[in-house]
């Protein structure tokens, strides 16, 4: 290889790929084989970027050439940019030997559409064929599913790769249809739905047969931006909830905008990244899937927002008094989970302790609960707790007044953002 | 209070608990290393470590606890942290003296301290996975060397082989001077001989020739995934705190 020309793309075509931000390596269980190289099973961050992101795959565009023009997007078709691409060999050679390495779990291969679909889906699905049968390779592969790809290079997709994502961009139809014209609604869910079907088909089989293939074991993911468009956090978090739902998918990620181009349908460019919002919205995300919180309990259009200021558990408590004050001796794990202050592991610790004898403070202090929060929601062993009759708002100042939020100082800005 | 002076092993450990159920011992505290004169103790017992002995107490253990149980224990024992032995010791005495299982009582506080060290070192260990950085030497083996906050080279064997099983690797632990390879069949633990000094400048002459290359590509992947305008310094140092630094490509 010709390390200043490979240097160079490498430069461009990594640039260009960081803003996809999931970067999730399990949810696969994938064996080294034959004494092959790698495994891919329980995820690991290999490193961290300077803005405390983790990376744990390989992310980077076959080419950042596009014949699309979608307004958010760095290598959409009218910008003057560095335009580059790499050879299935390349990307091949890079991703075996950063893994060997230890640098990275894997590979995640996105790209800029050239010619069509189906050409630029199979290029992805080549890299990964090239990996999987030609260097024995077992480490983690999320590929990029191209909207409008046939079925039949979905289901070889499927084949290789680990994880596959269609990036729905905008929450709503109407956020696409006004950043990126020339992408259509519909031929990014037709692929998920596809791929759906497929792994709920192979999944079945493989319980029938044990030498069945694997396909997509970790199922599929997808990625909304936010901030660009004015959806309120209920659109955003009905529209993940219907993807849970409808489509099955492991993860939706939210990505804070980063204004990178002028374009008078965005936020300026010097607007911030909405951080808190996104934080917030990820909260929101946990509390859907871990925590058996349904959605609308969350955010419904009498409460369209998500606190910025604090967590929307929280938010949720203060707002449901009358469930309260909860005894963590007595009550089930679902109520114990719905307590602010207390996580799934501390929830499922206090279950399993309880039966041994009633828990006080200072036990419930070592298991890892917050009490300075969870005070003012539970009793438990000990003639302790808080009898005045605090309203939600006065919790709320009390908790505010003895926590620091890392978030604080951006608050304001992200107030006035609309 | 009886000092119970031991050699600091897991057989040692649980030949201490033999004693203290012979001599129907009752508050006790654990000593590691030499027997330490003078009137600072008000009694002393000197323990021989014996592995009949070792043995029978852990068979007493397996039939109070769950074999994972005991193998937190153990993993929980390898991480050498001082004063950690005498929760040790108290968790295998509250296991044995129990009806039941106690696990998962974590209301006690040798349950849960024992809990937390075990969390202590899985996290070590998880870090050891993410963070070893290998070289390629000339003879294609892959080297690494590290400085664990605990003693957890060898827990790191099952993954590091399952993975890696293609190439040759060695993983050094530069700070308690020992490491394993991996021969492309079997691991085996090994002692180098770094006395001629200088030895990143050895390892760096050993490289082959690409090494340098992949370094440079990899840095720079380091550098241009990196989103400026969202800079947080905090989250970043937290998750690879700075002692880390110094065996990271990416951050040398």
């Amino acid at each position: 290889m010709d390390a200043e020309r490979i240097t160079e793309k490498f430069n461009i075509l990594a640039d260009a790929a960081k803003y996809d931000v999931s970067c999730a390596s399990s949810g696969s269980k994938r064996k080294n084989e034959n004494k092959g190289l790698g495994n891919a099973s329980n995820g690991i961050c290999h490193s961290y970027t300077e803005d405390g992101r983790c990376v744990s795959l390989l992310k980077i565009l076959l080419t950042n050439h596009c014949i699309f023009d979608c307004a958010y997007c760095v290598s959409r078709k009218s910008n003057d940019i560095q335009r580059a691409a790499f050879t299935v060999q390349e990307v091949v050679d890079l991703t075996i030997n950063f893994y060997r390495r230890n640098y990275i779990e894997g590979l995640f291969l996105s790209s800029g559409i050239f010619k069509d679909a189906d050409f630029t889906m199979e290029r992805l699905v080549r890299v990964a064929k090239k990996l999987r049968l030609e260097h024995n390779f077992h480490g983690y592969i999320h590929l990029k599913s191209i909207p409008g790809a046939s079925d039949e290079l979905m289901n070889e997709a499927g084949l290789y790769a680990d994880r596959l994502s269609v990036n729905l961009e905008m929450p709503t139809e109407a956020g696409l249809k006004l950043l990126a014209p020339d992408k259509s609604h519909q031929d990014m869910i037709k692929p998920m739905g596809y791929l759906k079907n497929a792994i709920i088909q192979h999944a079945e089989e493989k319980k029938l047969f044990k030498k069945a293939p694997m396909f997509a074991p970790a199922g599929q993911s997808t990625q909304v931006i936010i901030g660009a468009t004015p959806e309120d956090d209920n659109q955003i978090l009905h529209s993940a909830n219907y993807f849970y739902k409808n489509f099955k998918l492991r993860r939706v990620y939210y990505s804070g905008y980063v204004p990178v181009l002028e374009d008078s349908r965005l936020p300026a460019l010097n607007t911030s990244v909405p951080m808190v919002r996104e934080n917030r919205l990820y909260q929101a995300d946990w509390l859907m899937r871990n925590y058996g919180f349904h959605v609308s309990e969350i955010v419904n259009t009498s409460q369209p927002h998500l606190d910025l200021d604090i967590d929307p558990k929280l938010s949720w408590a203060i707002r449901n008094m009358q469930e309260f004050p909860v005894d963590v001796n007595k009550a089930d794990l679902k109520m114990i989970l719905r307590v602010p202050g207390i996580g799934v592991l501390s929830a499922q610790k206090i279950v399993s302790a309880r039966k041994f004898g009633r828990l006080n403070w200072e036990q419930l202090k070592k298991i890892g609960v917050s009490v300075n929060r969870a005070k003012y929601f539970i009793t438990c062993n000990s003639m302790e707790f808080e009898r005045r009759d605090l309203t939600g708002n006065a919790i709320k100042q009390f908790i505010l007044a003895t926590s620091h939020s890392k978030y604080i100082k951006n608050v304001h800005t992200q107030l006035n953002l609309f | 209070m009886t000092t119970l002076i031991y050699d600091g092993t897991f057989e040692g450990l649980l030949t201490a608990v033999f004693e203290i159920y012979a001599h129907k011992l009752g508050a006790v505290k654990l000593h590691q290393g030499e027997v330490i004169n003078g009137a600072l103790f008000d009694e002393k017992l000197q323990v021989v470590t014996d592995e009949a002995r070792a043995n029978r107490v852990l068979k007493a253990l397996k039939l109070k606890i769950s074999s994972i149980g005991v193998q937190r224990l153990y993993a929980a024992h390898l991480g050498e942290i001082p004063g950690e032995d005498n929760n040790l010791l108290g968790f295998i005495r509250y296991a044995i003296d129990s009806d039941q299982n106690i696990e998962e009582d974590y209301g006690n506080k040798y349950v849960m301290r024992v809990s937390q060290v075990v969390r202590m070192m899985r996290r070590e260990k998880h870090r050891m996975e993410a963070f070893i950085r290998f070289q390629k030497l000339q003879d294609g083996c892959f080297y690494a060397g590290i400085e664990p906050d605990f003693n957890v080279l060898p827990l790191l064997i099952r993954h590091f082989k399952s993975r890696y099983a293609d190439q040759k690797w060695m993983i050094y632990d530069l700070r308690r001077k020992y490491g394993i390879y991996y021969d492309l069949h079997d691991t085996q633990f090994i002692n180098l001989d770094f006395s001629g000094g200088g030895r990143q400048a050895d390892v760096i002459a050993a490289y082959t020739e690409d090494e340098g290359m992949y370094q440079h590509l990899w840095k720079n992947y380091f550098n241009s995934v990196n989103i400026a305008s969202r800079k947080n310094t905090k989250l970043h140092v937290r998750h690879i705190p700075k002692r880390y630094w110094k065996h990271l490509t990416e951050k040398i």
